[in-house]
């Protein structure tokens, strides 16, 4: 049995635990407040588990593994949850990445086109066990668009989604698969996700008020 | 939007950092051109009308396709079934097209300046496929694409690998044949100018403007200085049907003396040296048949390429219809 409030998981699969950060209530004033829910550590030690709870997810059903990261903050997080899926089963799967910019669905309210990044995907998808990575969940609408994509390459087997945050506020009926942490967090809010492969000095993910630096 | 232009009548009016954004952009839109479904839906319910005042297969071919691959619904217009032959004017025409609310309106004409002035009259974006000897900008651009990838991949980078459109800068490119009716030669010109290439330009006296040298070309009347040495060639078309007076004597002659054939070429190109042509090719006369389906030949990679820079143009032109910043909100 899973912890109260969370979905029941199916008998004879471990339990993995998502963490839970509850955060302060915003402050009274309305300052802007600005508080980091993950380090380093915390990051890897979530990748690690995430790793073992996909490997033991694609187990279920069978099907080869392949890890899909969008671009571009999921990239980064799918090389490092690849080699934690290698350190587990031995052999680091294949690797591909999505840029979702064409597969968006607000291009006629943008004052300019979004930036497109390549798309990378040099194996076959159809017949894999697709772990689709991203660093945050919000709306689920780049979801939706790189699930879209996805199957513009073949038709997979099954997809998992993997997110390191999931901060609530969804637009579209998605959800992720396997969580590295769990928040709370209103959309006068963001969620950051600062990685050193992305260029910060550390890695850490903030929460902190949209639009400050 | 490409960079603050609404539309694109011409290389001239672009910066080197526009330029560049539509050539990288075309790098990840070629990478959708050769995927095994190649269908994206980032322009879905955009209208794209391909208005053609003059014949072209490869250019109306190649914009269709372009808007296809992006979902856009693509019509084609060509004047002669049209109302253009009862006395309508082109603005007349344009505003009728318009009212029938296309996102993007592809102008070919026969006169220099006619996208430009259709630009002045409609609310959509206008893209210039060809005016006269004015443009012919999406042709410049996939020549820029086309050498920058040719230059890499000589460069030793691995197939398949973005280029580096940084490379253009100190090579020399040299155009040949009919300059002064060229909207290529004038595109061309002004692209590789801009990103650092040094131009030479050549051809018979009747075939070359006066002051070109002023748009940093570097001036030949003959065909061995102008192509020894240089890094790329970029083959011309005798127009045949622009060309009101004769120009040259005939086309045996211009053959002889200005024509690439597979001996001129050994002798006088360097190994690596690139060869390209705007199509249609007249074989036998700007080109020998072994020198275009040789191994210098980018011709085909050109035609490729050419659908890839129109996706980018069309995705940068269509994208935005109202300010509205773009915020973190999506996730």
């Amino acid at each position: 049995m899973g912890a109260p409030g969370r979905p029941r998981r199916p008998a004879g699969r471990a339990a993995f635990q998502t963490d839970r950060v509850a955060l302060e209530t915003p402050d009274p004033h309305g300052r802007p407040r600005k508080v980091c829910v993950m380090n380093a550590d915390g990051i890897e030690r979530a990748l690690a588990r995430m790793a073992r709870e996909v490997v033991d997810r694609a187990r279920e059903r069978g099907g080869e593994l392949a890890v899909v990261g969008i671009r571009r903050g999921g990239v980064h997080l799918a090389k490092r949850l690849r080699k934690h899926v290698a350190a587990v089963t031995g052999a680091e799967p294949p690797m591909g990445t999505l840029d979702i910019a064409l597969y968006r669905d607000d291009l006629s309210e943008l004052a300019v086109a979004p930036v497109v990044g390549p798309t990378d995907i040099r194996f076959p998808v159809t017949g894999k066990t697709i772990v689709l990575v991203d660093d945050v969940l919000y709306t689920g609408r780049t979801v939706r668009a790189a699930l879209d994509e996805l199957t513009d390459f073949g038709r997979p087997r099954r997809v998992l989604l993997a997110v390191l945050v999931d901060r609530g506020g969804r637009e579209l009926p998605i959800a992720a698969d396997v969580v590295g942490v769990q928040l709370e967090v209103p959309d006068r809010e963001q969620v950051e996700v600062r990685l050193v492969e992305g260029g910060a000095q550390q890695d850490e993910v903030l929460v902190k008020p949209r639009g400050h630096a | 939007m490409i960079g603050k232009h609404r539309h694109l009548t011409g290389l001239e009016p672009l910066t080197r950092e526009e330029i560049l954004s539509v050539l990288e952009l075309a790098t990840s839109m070629k990478e959708v051109l050769r995927r095994p479904l190649k269908k994206v839906p980032t322009l879905r319910g955009k209208a794209v009308v391909n208005l053609f005042f003059e014949a072209s297969t490869r250019t109306r071919t190649s914009f269709e396709t372009a808007a296809k691959i992006l979902s856009a619904d693509a019509i084609n217009w060509t004047s002669s079934s049209s109302s253009v032959t009862k006395g309508e004017t082109l603005v007349d025409t344009a505003l009728n097209i318009e009212a029938m609310h296309p996102d993007i309106l592809v102008i070919r004409h026969p006169a220099g300046g006619a996208p430009e002035l259709v630009a002045q009259h409609v609310s959509c974006a206008v893209v210039s496929a060809g005016d006269g000897a004015h443009e012919h900008p999406t042709q410049g651009l996939l020549d820029l694409y086309t050498l920058s990838e040719h230059f890499c991949a000589a460069g030793g980078a691995p197939a398949g690998a973005a280029p580096d459109f940084g490379v253009l800068a100190g090579k020399t490119i040299a155009i040949v044949g009919d300059v002064s009716h060229s909207r290529v030669a004038r595109s061309d010109l002004h692209g590789l100018t801009k990103l650092g290439a040094k131009v030479r330009v050549c051809g018979p006296p009747t075939m070359i403007p006066q002051g070109i040298e002023a748009m940093g070309a570097e001036v030949h009347h003959q065909l061995r200085p102008a192509v020894e040495g240089a890094d790329a060639v970029v083959m011309l078309r005798i127009q045949h049907e622009r060309i009101g007076d004769p120009l040259i004597p005939g086309t045996r002659e211009y053959s002889k003396f200005w024509g690439l054939n597979e001996r001129k070429a050994a002798e006088w190109l360097t190994p690596s040296c690139a060869i390209l042509h705007p199509g249609p090719i007249n074989r036998g006369v700007e080109l020998a048949p072994e020198v275009a389906d040789g191994a210098r030949s980018v011709i085909l990679d050109q035609v490729e390429n050419g659908v890839a820079v129109r996706m980018a143009v069309l995705y940068l032109l269509a994208g935005g219809a109202h300010e509205a910043a773009e915020g973190g909100a999506r996730a």
